[in-house]
Order: C-alpha cells, then sequence, then structure tokens
C-alpha cells in the first residue's frame, strides 16, 4: 500500500474512510443474513470493493461532482450521503426508500439531494448519463466531475465505448472507474477481454488511463484526486481500473462453485493492518467502532422492518410529471 | 403570419426555444456545421455556438444517454437521429432509461428530453430510409410519441415537447418537410400534447389518422365529397398515450370508422385505437372497424412500382372511404 502523507491524507481522513467501509461490509453482511432468514428476497454485494468505492468517493467533492454508480456501490454510496436507514428501507421495499419508493430492486441507488443518479439494471448505460452530466458542466462552465463507476463486465458494452469515446472527443469533466473484479457473474477476465489492461482503452480513447490497486484505498484516492484535478483543469477524462475482489458470490441467487475461492485478499483487513502498523487505530477504536456501526445497523433494520410498505396504488404515480397521482 | 413549410415550421420551433431558454441544445449527426441532411437545424450553431448545436459522433445510444443525463442535470436537450430507423441502437437507452428515469426513481430525478426523427416513406428512401418506427415506442409508459401532420402542429407541438418535464419522441415525416405549406404563428405558439384535433368536420364516416396521411385523408376526404359523403377527420397528433376521449367522440358521431397508417398493418398504433373503439363504441358502429395501412412486408421497397405499392396516397384512402361510406 502506498504511504498516505504522500497521498496528501492524514490520520483522520483514514479513520474516515475506513468507518464507512466498515459501515458498507456490516450493512452489506447484516442484509445476507436477512436474507438467508428469509426477510429479503434479494442481495448484491460490495463486499471486497469498498476500498474501491470509499478512496474514489474521499477524492471527490460530494457536495458538487455527480456519481452514476453500479449496484456494488453500496460503500461509494454510502460516502455520498446514503444512510444505513435508506439502505435498508430499499432491502426491505419499504415505503422511504429514497433510491425507487420500493418500485426497484435493492442497490438500485438514486438520490438527488446527495448526487447519486438514478441506475436502471443494464449494464453502462449510467455511462452516458455521467458523460452527459459533465457535458453538462462543460456547457456552464461549473468546476464539477461526473463520475461513473462499473464492473469490468460492463467494459464489453456498446456504451462503454460510445462514451468514452465521446469524453475523449470533447476533453469532458470525467472519470471512469472500473471495478475490476475479475468476474461477471461465473465468467472470467481471460474469457471477457483480450487486452492485457483495460486501461489501455485510454489511449484509444484519447484520455489518460490508471491501473491501480484497488484493495487500496489510499491509492484510489490518489488516482482519482489527481483524475478529478485534470478533469476541472480542462485536461480531460481519466478512465481508471482498479484491481479489485469480489468476495461473495455475484448476488444471493448466484452460488459461486464455478471458481476458486482461496488466496482472496480482502481490502478491509488489509486495511485495518495498515491503520495498525501506521499506530493510527488501536485495538480498542476498531472494537467501538464495531459496536457504533452495529448499533446503528440494528437500529436502521428494525425501523426499515416495522416501516409500512408502500401504499398498491403507488404502482401507478410517477409516470408522467402530470400523472402523480395514478 | 407568414406561409411556411413544415420544415421551417420545425426550424423557427427550435430557434424560438433556444433563444428564449440558454438550458435547450441540439445534438446529433451533421447538425451542426451542416445544418443536418434536411437542413432543419440549419444556422442554429452559428447562431447558439458549437456547444449548443453539436456535431456528435456516429454513435446513436451515446446521442441518447448522453441527452439523458445532461436532462437530469437541468438541461433540455433535442436529440435528432438522422432517420428514425437509426433510432434503434438507441432503443435501450430510450425505453429501459429515459422511459423510466422517473418512475424507478419515484419522481426524485426526471428527464425532460426530446428526441426528433425524420420518419415515412415515399421519397425513394427504400428499407432504411422509409420506414414508420414509432410502434417501437407507444406501448412504454414513460414516454410521449408525437407526430404533427401540419406546419402550425409541427412547430405548437415541438414547442411544448422542449417545455414537456418527460421524454418526447417526435417523428416527422420527411416527405411533409417541404410539401406541406401554412400560415404559421410567429414568435411562442404551443399545441397540447396529448389532445388529437379534428382537422374537417362530417357526419357521414370517421377517419382517424396522423402524419402525412392527414394530409392524405383531407384530399381524399374534398374527393368524396362530390358522391355526398361528408368525413370527418381526427388527427391524433400524439399517438402515444392516445387521446381516448376524442377517438370514441370521433367514431361514435359517425359510427363508420377507417383507421389510416402508413405502418404495416399488424400491430400499428391502429390496432390500440381498434380496441378503444371496440370497447367503447360497439352500439354506436353501422359498420366494422376497417383500417389501411401498408403490407406486412419488411420495410417499404425501393423500386418506384413497389414503393407505390406500399405507399398510402388520397386514391386509395377515397376508395376506402367510399366503401365504408357505401356499406
Amino acid at each position: 500500500m502506498i504511504d498516505y502523507k504522500e497521498a496528501g491524507l492524514n490520520a483522520a481522513d483514514l479513520k474516515e474512510m475506513y468507518r464507512t467501509m466498515l459501515l458498507a461490509r456490516k450493512l452489506d453482511e447484516r442484509m445476507w443474513l436477512l436474507n438467508r432468514a428469509g426477510k429479503l428476497p434479494f442481495v448484491i454485494s460490495c463486499q471486497g470493493q469498498e476500498a474501491t468505492q470509499v478512496g474514489a468517493g474521499y477524492a471527490l467533492n460530494k457536495e458538487m461532482d455527480v456519481i452514476s454508480p453500479y449496484y456494488r456501490d453500496l460503500a461509494l454510496v454510502t460516502h455520498f450521503g446514503m444512510t444505513p436507514q435508506e439502505t435498508m428501507l430499499s432491502a426491505f421495499a419499504k415505503r422511504g426508500d429514497i433510491s425507487s419508493g420500493g418500485k426497484q430492486m435493492p442497490s438500485h441507488f438514486s438520490k438527488k439531494e446527495a448526487n447519486i443518479l438514478t441506475q436502471g439494471s443494464c449494464v453502462a448505460t449510467q455511462l452516458l448519463h455521467a458523460v452527459g452530466a459533465s457535458y453538462k458542466f462543460k456547457m456552464d462552465n461549473e468546476e464539477r466531475v461526473a463520475v461513473t463507476t462499473l464492473g469490468e463486465g460492463s467494459s464489453n458494452q456498446g456504451d462503454f465505448h460510445e462514451g468514452l469515446n465521446f469524453v475523449g472527443v470533447h476533453n469532458l469533466p470525467f472519470i471512469c472507474i472500473i471495478e475490476n473484479n475479475k468476474y461477471a457473474i461465473s465468467v472470467p477476465v481471460d474469457l471477457q477481454y483480450g487486452a492485457e489492461k483495460l486501461s489501455d482503452r485510454a489511449i484509444g480513447y484519447g484520455m489518460h488511463g490508471d491501473h491501480i490497486d484497488g484493495n487500496d484505498p489510499i491509492a484510489v484516492y490518489k488516482a482519482v484526486k489527481e483524475a478529478r484535478q485534470r478533469a476541472i483543469s480542462g485536461e480531460g477524462g481519466t478512465l481508471i481500473e482498479a484491481m479489485s475482489t469480489r468476495l461473495t458470490a455475484h448476488s444471493s441467487d448466484d452460488d459461486d462453485s464455478y471458481r476458486e475461492k482461496k488466496n482472496r485478499e480482502d481490502c478491509l483487513v488489509k486495511f485495518r493492518e495498515y491503520l495498525e502498523s501506521y499506530d493510527i487505530a488501536e485495538e480498542s477504536w476498531f472494537e467501538s467502532m464495531e459496536q457504533e456501526l452495529k448499533s446503528e445497523i440494528n437500529d436502521a433494520t428494525k425501523h426499515a422492518e416495522q416501516a409500512p410498505y408502500p401504499d398498491p396504488a403507488e404502482t401507478l404515480t410517477n409516470v408522467y410529471e402530470e400523472v402523480n397521482n395514478g | 403570419m407568414a406561409k411556411i413549410s413544415y420544415l421551417q415550421a420545425i426550424h423557427q420551433a427550435l430557434d424560438f426555444e433556444m433563444g428564449q431558454d440558454e438550458n435547450v441544445f441540439v445534438l446529433g449527426e451533421d447538425v451542426g456545421k451542416k445544418g443536418g441532411v434536411f437542413k432543419v437545424t440549419e444556422g442554429l450553431q452559428e447562431k447558439y455556438g458549437e456547444l449548443r448545436c453539436l456535431d456528435t459522433p456516429l454513435a446513436e445510444s451515446n446521442i441518447v444517454g448522453t441527452s439523458i443525463g445532461a436532462a437530469m442535470m437541468g438541461k433540455r436537450p433535442v436529440a435528432e437521429i438522422q432517420f428514425a430507423e437509426y433510432i434503434l441502437p438507441a432503443t435501450n437507452q430510450i425505453l429501459n432509461e429515459a422511459a423510466k428515469i422517473r418512475y424507478r426513481s419515484d419522481g426524485d430525478w426526471d428527464c425532460p428530453m426530446v428526441i426528433r426523427a425524420p420518419f415515412g416513406g415515399g421519397i425513394h428512401g427504400a428499407l432504411y430510409h422509409s420506414q414508420s418506427i414509432e410502434t417501437v415506442f407507444t406501448s412504454t409508459p414513460g414516454l410521449k410519441v408525437v407526430i404533427p401532420s401540419t406546419p402550425a402542429d409541427a412547430k405548437g407541438l415541438l414547442i411544448s415537447s422542449i417545455r414537456d418535464n418527460d421524454p418526447v419522441l417526435f417523428f416527422e415525416h420527411k416527405k411533409a418537410y417541404r410539401l406541406l405549406k401554412e400560415e404559421v404563428p410567429e414568435d411562442d405558439y404551443t399545441v397540447p400534447i396529448g389532445k388529437a384535433d379534428v382537422k374537417r368536420d362530417g357526419d357521414d364516416i370517421t377517419v382517424i389518422t396522423y402524419g402525412l396521411c392527414v394530409n392524405y385523408a383531407l384530399q381524399a376526404a374534398e374527393r368524396l365529397s362530390k358522391d355526398g359523403y361528408e368525413a370527418e377527420v381526427l388527427d391524433l397528433r400524439t399517438v402515444y398515450p392516445l387521446d381516448r376521449e376524442a377517438i370514441i367522440k370521433a367514431a361514435s358521431k359517425t359510427g363508420k370508422v377507417l383507421l389510416v397508417t402508413e405502418d404495416n398493418l399488424e400491430g400499428s398504433v391502429m390496432s390500440e385505437v381498434s380496441a378503444i373503439i371496440a370497447e367503447n363504441c360497439l352500439y354506436d358502429l353501422d359498420a366494422p372497424i376497417m383500417r389501411l395501412a401498408g403490407p406486412d412486408v419488411p420495410s417499404m421497397p425501393y423500386s418506384p412500382p413497389m414503393e407505390d405499392y406500399f405507399m398510402l396516397n388520397p386514391e386509395k384512402i377515397e376508395a376506402k372511404m367510399k366503401e365504408i361510406a357505401e356499406h
């Protein structure tokens, strides 16, 4: 892992980053338990990718920048302002789900107030929306950046290519982060692309490319910070390939018997060891953090379980502006 | 009021909206320096700059997808797809994304954008420059699909579409571009989306249609008048969502209904119009509902006799009108 001081971070930053990573991990683990207990129909995980997501989020300006995430980005959206209670309301499909009012599956994040664009399930579509947002920032001369995150599977889609080509043409303030966890559900990278590195494609799009360790939040922070600086200086977009790890099966409906499970690096364990080795936090801090977050997640879960479902008639709302009441 | 063409009316609407709202911008293939392959956007880049009248790379999904993103951020993009059939690579962005932005975010986000595309045949465009593709989009709630039949409606409906806070597909009949001319109100002029329009009063039969076929039906109605039959002509103007009230009223008025579309017969907009009439007007009908449409072949052929065979014209419509009038 790279030196945090070199990246311009201090001890308080690292502790905050760890806290968000842990919060997302614990939320995710809780949702799996609730799924296996028959209380949630579906879970799709961020586990193993928290370092990439929090490192990236921390390098952005969450008041100004816009993110167009994908379904694994629980840690990123949590950093941007999705609360544990909102996450649980969405998981239970209850009233108050800010992402969709119970209309979408969980992990289809959306929250306008927190600059999180709404996303569908068809992968890579969200990239074009962030590119469109970055075109708006260029038109209006705003010091803002639009960011898309996606899996390496999405890098095969036409929208991925079309959007990055457009970013290159106009030097848009845009960052694409590929969270390369090496599997598109069951399909390994050697059946997904022939390139050695996906970040090499940046050359073809006329933009900067970076290939980084996605299990190191500090390395991700540094790369995204630099990408953001280039973006707001008119130097165009960046394609970042963060080599990452998917610790769970694709989703709660997948058994990942198709892959070996040994030698998988857990970014959370690695980051904790790093913090301990630099004497940034002690055992007691980690313990109190576990307790604090556990209680926050207990509260969020209880609140969501007790919350009412949407009214059935809400099926008919928000189709058009003028049809908000069915 | 000046007499202008259907194409000039569309240009005027774009110019007016770009002039009064700086969030409105135009993007598409060849729309900038060239002013569009049909010249609809001519001069707009000179007037409003390269960023607001943008020549995009040749990639339709990108045109639509980036428009969605800009629209979510408060812009009002007007995307041009050069020919309607070229919209198909962008259908995922239209059907799965634009149409669902408001619904899937429970009203937190919206997507105020317009996609313009020239459609329709009779211009020697063959399979890939002649199609009517509206039915790809007319069963997706969240979208609005507008097809104007006159220069004044084209201007008024386009301004309404740009100001609408939901995604609107705006199909312009390319044969109408220079064929149709009329007096069009200058400056600010709107026509409501979702409202059909009675283009001709008559008590004997009802013709319901849209697009260039409105003009053909009106010509046919004048000829039929000499035989003593007066036709009511209802122009749908918005083909999705349909103006059910106007359809029911027009069908009930005469009890003899002819539905006309240049699209293929099966599964056309007229299939839904027919269902609305069947459900609501059974006891007012004096004849079976009749449909006149293109044949069920993949698309319009190139060679003139085959193109004529496919295309509707006033003669074909008049013959069918007479048949139902005499029923």
